[in-house]
């Protein structure tokens, strides 16, 4: 009955209204929209054509970590298996594809659908456990749909499932050169502009309050469990929906989009980003898909620069590179 | 599928399911004692068969091989440990994971910088290559069957080590209530890392021994770590008991449905479907029954934590 006095005065400090939030970083992020609308008309005059593909799949992997960002970040839900929403996004498409269906908006929107599904369904299982029985009951389902994906010979099985038939984005727009790149930019824009308004929410203030102190919030009348399967859902839905955008990026998917290690990277994104942080996936996305790409070119062996990295960004940035040296929240 | 089948597989199950129990053993101490996660164990398993199989290769000894692999690794885990973990276990499970997947991909191209990218083949010792016949008439590879004594040994071993040794009793302690066991004088910092160190020794092992019935490649670390994960996660996180059957379970479970679902669901369905659906009810049979049994009992069948 007191909820209404509790909204007003949140216990937590709003997320952010941190020193960053004044001055000219309030215009960097329009700055950087205009940046990336421009970038395909600008890139070929600077020989850079390869790379509207590689910023248009930052874009897609920046939707995917920040729903990742979300559910651990904002609701303090460590989930080792978020690539397997990424997968059913894509299965999906490819599911509609193969049955004649080539219209990206449908499968696009289908794919959200199906991956909120498949996302309440192992949400409410997995939500009755905590910490580290979380994180591995999470990387458990996220094997299991790997598994599934393997065994399912129609798609390829492990061999994936390549596209051929390019896909419709409606009558006018398929003759538009880079459409499919500034739709992208669309949907990654509106699903941060989203985002921030959903954190500073009732909504998104709850589940920080579930985050922090889950037993008072209960106690004060909030649906504890329906809060963080909401979340849960909301996550495992834009998982899919970049998922199924992934897929149309690569004209191929394959089971191992939803392998550990796939989990794993877009874990490695947020917590190396900032957790918890309106900007840290973003940052967390371009930093380390940028850095593999590149040592790439130089060497066979990538990997240890990067493994050195994590190591020192542990000790040296406990609260990711968007979070400069400030200590963690959570624990 | 006849009786020598049957019996061949289940047996194949124990022993793979005594290498997860190896792997286990040293996560579940370590995650028990210090709420520590190492991602990175699968990698120590994995230096532990390659070492194994290089020294077997060069020397001729699997004996020797077996001990220059623990050796090794044991020496590499004191390095890690002193170098990265002793500054984590005070950290949250998040900078765990990051850090340990850090030292995954570093082990995986300093591996792959001394022994080269492709897979290398460990060799069966000359002795144990040959089949042995069980009660009577059942034959079975003598290989496999070491491998089953070597698992039941060290499984005694850690028992006795953890349930009549003072050592053992310190370990339990820190297991069950750490903070407990630090006001009652024990140095659990020392016990973190003589546990540390003793879980690496027996990861190795579990990888000089698997190294002749496997591939020791590059990656073989990830792929056995999750399952050893699950073990541990079905035993309940800090006990070794759990630790052990909960691998047996596993083991058997999956190796049982691997061998037996496929040809049993070919007498039920449409060969085409059969297979896609076997192969797949097999791969996820031990997830299954981790979400089975935390569902009913959230902190695992053997709770460490009173």
């Amino acid at each position: 009955m007191q909820n209404n006095n509790h909204a007003m005065m949140p216990a937590v400090p709003l997320p952010f209204k941190s020193r960053q939030e004044s001055g000219w970083f309030l215009f960097a992020p329009w700055l950087v929209l205009g940046v990336l609308a421009a970038f395909p008309l600008v890139a070929p005059l600077l020989g850079l054509d390869y790379y509207v593909g590689f910023v248009q799949r930052l874009m897609i992997y920046s939707i995917a970590v920040s729903s990742l960002n979300f559910l651990i970040g904002y609701g303090g839900m460590v989930a080792l298996g978020h690539a397997g929403f990424l997968g059913i996004g894509a299965y999906t498409l490819v599911a509609l594809l193969d049955s004649g269906q080539d219209s990206v908006w449908l499968a696009w929107g289908l794919a959200m659908g199906v991956s909120a599904l498949f996302a309440l369904l192992i949400g409410s299982i997995s939500i009755r456990t905590r910490g580290m029985y979380f994180i591995m009951i999470t990387l458990a389902f996220a094997q299991m749909l790997y598994y599934l994906a393997v065994s399912f010979s129609r798609f390829g099985g492990e061999d994936g499932y390549g596209i051929y038939t390019p896909l419709s984005l409606g009558s006018w727009l398929d003759n538009v050169p880079h459409a499919l790149y500034w739709i992208v930019l669309l949907i990654a824009a509106l699903v941060f502009a989203m985002g921030s308004r959903v954190a500073c929410s009732r909504f998104g203030l709850a589940l920080q309050g579930i985050r922090d102190n889950e037993v008072r919030m209960g106690a004060m009348g909030y649906p504890v469990y329906a809060i963080r399967l909401l979340a849960f859902v909301v996550a495992g839905a834009f998982a899919g929906l970049a998922g199924a955008m992934l897929a149309v990026n690569n004209n191929f998917v394959s089971p191992s989009m939803m392998s550990f290690g796939e989990s794993a990277g877009l874990l490695v994104m947020v917590i190396l980003g900032g957790m918890g942080h309106r900007w840290g996936p973003a940052l967390g996305v371009v930093v380390w898909l940028t850095l593999a790409e590149v040592l790439k070119l130089y060497t066979d062996y990538w990997h240890w620069p990067m493994g050195l990295i994590l190591l020192l960004s542990v000790f040296l940035l406990p609260a990711g590179l968007a979070g400069g040296s400030r200590r963690r929240v959570i624990k | 599928m006849d009786v020598i089948f049957v019996f061949e597989q289940l047996l194949n199950g124990v022993g793979y399911g005594l290498m997860l129990f190896l792997l286990a053993a040293g996560l579940t101490l370590v995650f028990g004692i210090m709420d520590t996660l190492n991602l990175a164990h699968g990698s120590l398993y994995m230096v532990g068969a390659y070492l194994a199989a290089r020294v077997h290769e060069a020397s001729g000894s699997f004996l020797l091989a077996i001990v220059v692999a623990v050796a090794g690794t044991k020496i590499l885990a004191l390095l890690v440990e002193v170098l990265v973990m002793r500054r984590l276990y005070r950290r949250d499970h998040l900078s765990q994971v990051l850090a340990t997947i850090g030292l995954i991909m570093i082990a995986d191209d300093a591996v792959r910088a001394i022994w080269g990218p492709s897979p290398i083949m460990a060799p069966t010792p000359a002795w144990l290559s040959g089949p042995v016949t069980l009660l009577g008439s059942l034959p079975y590879p003598s290989y496999r069957l070491m491998l089953i004594v070597a698992g039941l040994l060290v499984a005694l071993g850690l028992y006795l080590l953890v349930n009549h040794t003072r050592l053992g009793m310190i370990v339990r302690a820190g297991a069950s209530n750490r903070r407990m066991a630090e006001l009652m004088g024990v140095r659990v910092n020392r016990v973190f890392s003589f546990v540390f160190i003793l879980g690496a020794g027996l990861a190795a092992l579990a990888g000089a021994l698997m190294g002749p019935i496997s591939a020791v490649q590059i990656g073989m670390g990830d792929a056995i770590l999750i399952p050893a994960l699950v073990v541990i996660v079905i035993g309940g996180i800090g006990s070794v008991r759990g630790a052990f059957v909960a691998a047996l379970l596993v083991g058997l479970i999956d190796t049982a449905g691997r061998a037996f679902l496929p040809p049993l669901l070919h007498v039920m369905l449409p060969p085409a479907l059969a297979a896609d659906l076997g192969s797949g009810l097999a791969s996820i049979a031990m997830y299954i029954l981790m979400a089975t049994v935390l569902a009913l009992k959230p902190s695992g069948l053997f709770p460490a934590r009173g």
